[in-house]
């Protein structure tokens, strides 16, 4: 243990600890910046600075150890004067038009400045500005870059990708892609996890909350929303209510009031997915267990990123549409045929947690319904946000409402789909269905829950031992991939979603600085599991009747033509 | 302090410097500092730019093209910076560059000039990336100066902060990680890694070579790490010096077989046979090589490759070959007379000298031709033979020797002549026996195209140093034909491999070291064995990593006011002169933890902590 004194005040810490733990500990909190513990713990910013008596010079807070002794001053003029300078400098190349800034109210930059009471900039203002791609998906703003480093070390170190570069010297040191170029171009794989480590708003989703506004404003349009499964349990950190209170319901009953004409839940989708993955794994499982392991398809991030990175591996993707794209083939056919209404005139918006989804709906082939894009607009859990604003709708007084029917209905294993591990479990309790031809106890399939990035499990079904295993986060879906290739781990069955904690965590949602919400996004999605009706994705009603009246049976030719895509050929490029 | 007054009264008076010159002086001396420790990776653009800067303020102001042309150069530099330029920018500051060269009326500005004539000559592909894409080609390449000026890369602030806790086995264990040689490089590297130290900014370089003499002085034996498990590969290394040994030790470790040709009795090459043991003992030499051999390498000493046995049979009985032969044979002066009885060369002396067979160079006059460190291991051991007067002969000046600074000084102390700007013309003998050394006094003049001054003979007559013994140590070469008939190819003599140790066309062939530099230095062939090393694991399939337990400390603050740079300390120049004994002592406990804290740890601070700064593993 390391004695020293913060502020006059005696604390006793573990050897290692950063002066900023140890403060906190006795309830002193230093202000940071670009510190994000764990993975960006660079000391660029210079805000944490803290004084040491007796030393010249001051000290980082958040990536100094403790030492025995020492007496540390977070608030002296020295320290805070320097603090505000450093801050005054990172703002004047920083373009603080904060009234159209995504990131208002919102933002670290913001907060320190407004906290250290800065109302003028004594430097010259000096902003640079680069092209960029505003096609893509990720968004980046050069002159809003205060330089912190997260985005280079959330890629890096979490993704695995290594996308964002430090570029150029001196005084122009950036960030950017290697060698200036687009990152349309680049392995991006558009999952938005820099954005939501970003302090400030330089890096962003493009934001397509107008299209969305003049397709509700067109009154030849049909306007049809579905509400992916993690939104669910993120959407109401954005607005003054508790988690209990932002339920989906209430976000249904929002966006009517938004003036959608039919609200549905991806979590159907999610339900058919299930039916068909689970087909298609069990077929390959009794028929061609050579051909396994067999890879979900699910998440977009993940897809993007096998295609740059293990495009040998490819062929083990599950065809399987995720169920935001079989949403939109559904709905642009089987829907639309059931309501009388040209496909043509239907508009398709997703709700998701993803920036990547933004991407997906954007992949040449996902036109299947119709052969204009089956989603015709994806808006972030965070531009939904905004939506809502524009409309001025009073969310907290706004009363629940049900989804319309009949694309409305999700189970609760449709639910997890949110969370990592989720899909996995959802899927494990049908295919038990399938074999065994009963249900399999409710908890069977607990261990594949949690935040470990990578968990594997092998479970017996009648008799047939059935290996899986799941990575969240991009970084650990590479170690898993190599893994798989040199032979040292075998699985039948692998979950992967590209953000850590699965889509809970997911790149489209709400931003809390500094924290990660995964793991009480993801708990609040068992919550919902365990407290729903039905629990099975093969005892959803509206599925079944669906099959019933349209897809025959899982793996159908209907049903590969609307549900099923070719990774190899995508209409951007091809694989094989 | 000189008082101005009555200053009308005056005729002359004394220049007293301002106050604000003589300060001005002090932060050119550290800026100077800043400049030799300057950090690499950087934008050229922008640094010329920088100092082009600098230059416009030395400028009188009186003549147009300085003080007009060099700021308007700053600014289209900047707009090249900016990426608001075309290509067009470009040839204007050419063009600009050129006019100031061509028409300034004084240095200050036709200097300056040249140095962006240079740069835009020396960087156009920065130019264009600035123009084309936007960024800069360069990155900060190097955030721990000393490790990437290490060309084996050793974690130099990890083992110096082991040694500032006095956990010297651990630190030995570190060391090698990447380097095999501790005790070795402890006594005689070059210490490029000191060249660039970020300490330099403030004071002076940390005594990096110092530090780990302390370590290695006081760990002990530290045995080698455990071997992973075997591959059943086979490798076979030609050549037992320090790059040979270094592959054969990291090949172990990754559980491949290894096979030691060495044509000599014993091994460790140049280090064994060229320098001399007053600077490596034997001892430290031999410890380095039995942890090494500890591994379980198989040696076959007094086998020539070519001689012997065939390099094609060593090849195909083996899954790779790694080519390690250093280079031994002697460049000759090409002078009347060098055939006589007593002329010699550096590596045929300093060979009997390793092989323990020393030569009685008492009362004799000996002459050693060359400027580099060969030749001050020459000129200095022939001192310690007895000789009555050690004249060293160079064709140019001191400062222009190749030997490191403090070679030719000792040399100086142990009462060495250092004769330079005396070219050799021929030897004179009597009865077959050298008598003397004629020479032509040079005079130093323009630069030559490597940028070095050129030495051409002087109006004066030649000279005749007497002689029993003339040295000529003007540089190696190697013996690589059996390979060139083999289908590889040699440049001046080297065998041409890639940056990653590989000849083209023999997949499983690899070599590095003097063979395919030159002669370079020890630091440099170990290296190349560790490259080579991890390339042939690649090659055989594999992927083994190289890494180290040693658990590094918590870092301390940095916050030590500028202290200078301690050296070791030398035995009397007296006394040393007259033995083959080290002459360099270890730091004192004292020295060592001072030295230490010298350490800013750029692994930690600076630049380290985001990229770059701990690699745990190779
Ligand atoms: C006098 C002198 C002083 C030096 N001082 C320093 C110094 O202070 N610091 C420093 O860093 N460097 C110094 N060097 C340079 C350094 O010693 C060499 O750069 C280094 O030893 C090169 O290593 P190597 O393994 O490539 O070759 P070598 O050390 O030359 O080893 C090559 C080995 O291959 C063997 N060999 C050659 N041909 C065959 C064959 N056909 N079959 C079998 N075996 C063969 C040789 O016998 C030798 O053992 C000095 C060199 C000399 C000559
Ligand atoms: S979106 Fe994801 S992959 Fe792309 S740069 Fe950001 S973190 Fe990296
Ligand atoms: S883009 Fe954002 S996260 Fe990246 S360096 Fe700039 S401010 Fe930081
Ligand atoms: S994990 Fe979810 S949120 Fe993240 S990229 Fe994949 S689908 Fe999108
Ligand atoms: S200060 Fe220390 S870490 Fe930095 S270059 Fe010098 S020796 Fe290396």
């Amino acid at each position: 243990m390391v004695n020293l004194k913060i502020n006059g005040k005696a604390v006793c810490v573990n050897e290692g600890t950063s002066i900023l733990e140890a403060a906190k500990t006795v309830g002193i909190n230093i202000p940071t910046l670009c510190f994000l513990k764990d993975i960006n713990e660079v000391g660029a910013c210079r805000v944490c600075v803290v004084e040491i008596e007796g030393k010249d010079r001051l000290v980082t807070a958040c990536n100094t150890p403790v030492e025995e002794g020492i007496n540390v001053l977070t608030n002296s003029k020295k320290a805070r004067e320097a603090r505000k300078s450093n801050v005054e400098l990172i703002l004047s190349q920083h373009d603080y038009h904060c009234a159209t800034c995504v990131r208002s109210g919102n933002c670290a930059l913001q907060s320190v400045a407004n906290d250290l009471n800065i109302h003028e900039v004594p430097f010259t203002e000096k902003l640079t500005k680069k092209q960029w791609n505003n096609d893509f998906p990720v968004i980046r703003e050069e002159e809003k870059c205060i330089k912190c480093y997260r985005c280079v070390n959330v890629c890096e170190k979490i993704q695995g990708l290594g996308v964002w570069k430090v570029l150029n010297t001196g005084s122009r040191t950036t960030v950017g892609i290697e060698g200036g170029k687009d990152i349309a171009s680049v392995n991006c794989a558009a999952c938005g996890q820099c954005i939501t480590h970003c302090p400030v708003g330089a890096l962003h989703e493009r934001d397509d909350v107008d299209k969305v506004l003049e397709a509700l404003e067109d009154p030849k349009k049909v306007t049809v929303i579905q509400i992916a499964p993690a939104v669910r349990a993120a959407w109401g950190e954005a607005f003054d209510i508790t988690r209990e209170e932002a339920t989906v319901k209430k976000l249904v009953a929002c966006m009517r009031k938004a003036g959608f004409d039919y609200i549905f839940d991806t979590n159907f989708t999610a339900d058919l997915t299930i039916m068909e993955e689970g087909t298609e794994f069990l077929t390959k499982l009794t028929k061609d267990p050579g051909s396994l392991p067999l890879f979900t398809s699910c998440c977009p991030g993940w897809i993007r990123f096998i295609k740059s990175e293990f495009p040998e591996l490819l062929a083990h993707v599950s065809t399987t549409k995720s169920p935001q794209q079989m949403f939109g083939a559904v709905a642009k056919s089987y829907f639309a045929e059931k309501i009388g209404v040209d496909p043509k005139d239907m508009y398709c918006v997703s709700i998701m947690p993803c920036t990547a989804k933004k991407f997906e709906c954007s992949i040449p082939v996902m036109n299947d319904a119709c052969g204009d894009p089956d989603v015709d607009v994806v808006l972030t859990t965070r531009e939904i946000t905004r939506l809502l604003k524009v409309y001025g709708v009073d969310v907290p007084a706004t009363p629940e409402e049900e989804f319309d029917s009949p694309l409305g209905v999700g189970t609760g294993a449709a639910v997890i789909f949110g969370a990592t591990g989720g899909v996995m479990e959802a899927a494990l309790r049908t295919a038990y269905f399938v074999v065994v031809g009963e249900n399999p106890p409710l908890d069977a399939f607990k261990d594949v829950r949690g935040l470990k990035g990578w968990k594997e499990a092998t479970y017996d079904v009648k008799g047939i031992p059935v290996r899986v295993a799941i990575a969240s986060g991009l970084g650990n879906t590479r170690n898993l991939l190599n893994a798989v290739k040199k032979g040292e781990v075998a699985y039948d069955f692998i979950e992967i979603m590209a953000c850590p904690g699965g889509c809970a965590g997911g790149g489209g949602q709400p931003i809390e600085d500094g924290c990660e919400l995964a793991g009480v996004r993801g708990e609040n999605l068992y919550g919902l599991d365990d407290i729903a009706d039905l629990r099975f994705s093969h005892e959803n009603p509206e599925v079944n009747a669906v099959y019933a009246e349209y897809f025959e049976a899982p793996n159908s030719h209907k049903a590969h033509t609307l549900l099923h895509t070719d990774h190899f050929h995508d209409g951007i490029k091809d694989y094989k | 302090m000189i008082i101005r007054r009555y200053v009308d009264l005056n005729r002359l008076t004394l220049t007293a410097q301002s106050r604000a010159d003589a300060v001005l002086e002090d932060l050119y001396k550290e800026f100077d500092l800043r400049v030799a420790a300057n950090p690499q990776g950087l934008c050229p653009i922008d640094a010329v730019l920088s100092f082009v800067r600098l230059c416009q303020a030395q400028s009188c102001g009186k003549c147009v093209p300085c003080r007009v042309g060099l700021g308007q150069l700053c600014d289209l530099m900047e707009q090249v910076l900016d990426s608001k330029a075309t290509m067009q920018t470009v040839k204007l500051i050419e063009k600009t560059a050129q006019s100031v060269y061509e028409t300034a009326d004084c240095a200050i500005g036709y200097a300056a000039a040249e140095l962006v004539i240079k740069a835009v000559k020396g960087f156009k592909d920065d130019f264009v990336s600035h123009i084309t894409n936007g960024v800069c080609n360069s990155s900060f390449l190097n955030p721990v100066p000393c490790k990437s000026n290490c060309p084996a890369h050793v974690d130099i602030p990890g083992y110096i902060a082991l040694v500032g806790e006095g956990r010297y086995a651990d630190a030995v264990k570190l060391i090698r990680k990447d380097n095999p040689f501790p005790s070795v490089c402890a006594r005689i590297c070059e210490h490029p890694c000191e060249e660039k130290c970020r300490r330099g900014l403030v004071d002076a370089a940390v005594n990096i070579r110092a530090l780990k003499h302390v370590a290695t002085d006081r760990a002990g034996v530290v045995p080698a790490p455990k071997c992973a498990e075997k591959t059943g590969k086979k490798v076979a290394i030609i050549g037992g010096g320090p790059a040979g040994l270094t592959a054969a030790y990291f090949l172990n470790l990754m559980g491949h077989e290894t096979e030691i040709y060495e044509q000599r009795a014993k091994l460790g090459g140049m280090l064994r046979y060229g320098i001399p043991v007053y600077r490596l003992p034997d001892a430290e030499l031999d410890s380095d090589i039995d942890a090494i051999l500890s591994t379980g390498t198989s040696v076959h000493l007094n086998y020539s490759v070519g001689k012997d046995g065939t390099f094609d049979e060593i090849r195909a009985n083996h899954d790779a070959t790694f080519i390690a032969i250093g280079a031994h044979s002697d460049n000759k002066l090409g002078i009347e007379g060098e055939e006589a009885q007593g002329v010699t060369s550096a590596v045929a002396l300093l060979r009997a000298i390793g092989d323990g067979e020393r030569p009685d160079f008492k009362g004799k006059n000996v002459v050693v031709v060359g400027g580099g460190n060969v030749a001050m291991d020459c000129t200095r051991s022939s001192v310690r033979l007895g000789a009555a007067k050690v004249t060293c002969v160079y064709r140019r000046r001191q400062e222009d020797m190749t030997a490191l600074a403090e070679e030719v000084e000792g040399a100086k102390a142990e009462g060495c002549v250092i004769a330079t700007l005396m070219s050799p013309v021929r030897v004179k003998s009597a009865e077959g026996k050298v008598v003397s050394l004629v020479v032509q006094p040079q005079i130093i003049g323009e630069y030559d195209a490597k940028g070095r001054p050129a030495p051409r003979n002087a109006d004066v007559p030649e000279q005749e140093i007497p002689a029993d013994i003339i040295v000529v140590a003007i540089g190696q070469s190697i013996e690589a034909e059996q390979f060139g008939k083999a289908g590889m190819e040699l440049f001046k003599g080297s065998i041409v491999t890639d940056a990653g140790c590989a000849i083209k066309g023999f997949e499983d062939v690899f070599a590095g070291g003097d063979c395919a530099t030159g002669p370079a230095t020890a630091i440099k062939a170990i290296a190349a064995g560790k490259t080579a090393a991890a390339n042939i694991d690649s090659y055989l399939g594999y992927e083994h990593k190289i890494s180290c337990d040693v658990e590094l400390p918590t870092p301390k603050l940095v916050n030590q006011p500028r202290c200078a740079r301690i050296n070791e300390k030398e035995r009397e120049a007296g006394a040393r002169c007259k033995d083959f004994d080290v002459f360099e002592y270890a730091f004192s406990d004292q020295e060592a933890k001072q030295e230490c804290s010298r350490c800013l740890k750029c692994d930690y601070f600076g630049y380290g902590k985001l990229e770059g700064g701990r690699e745990l593993e190779w």
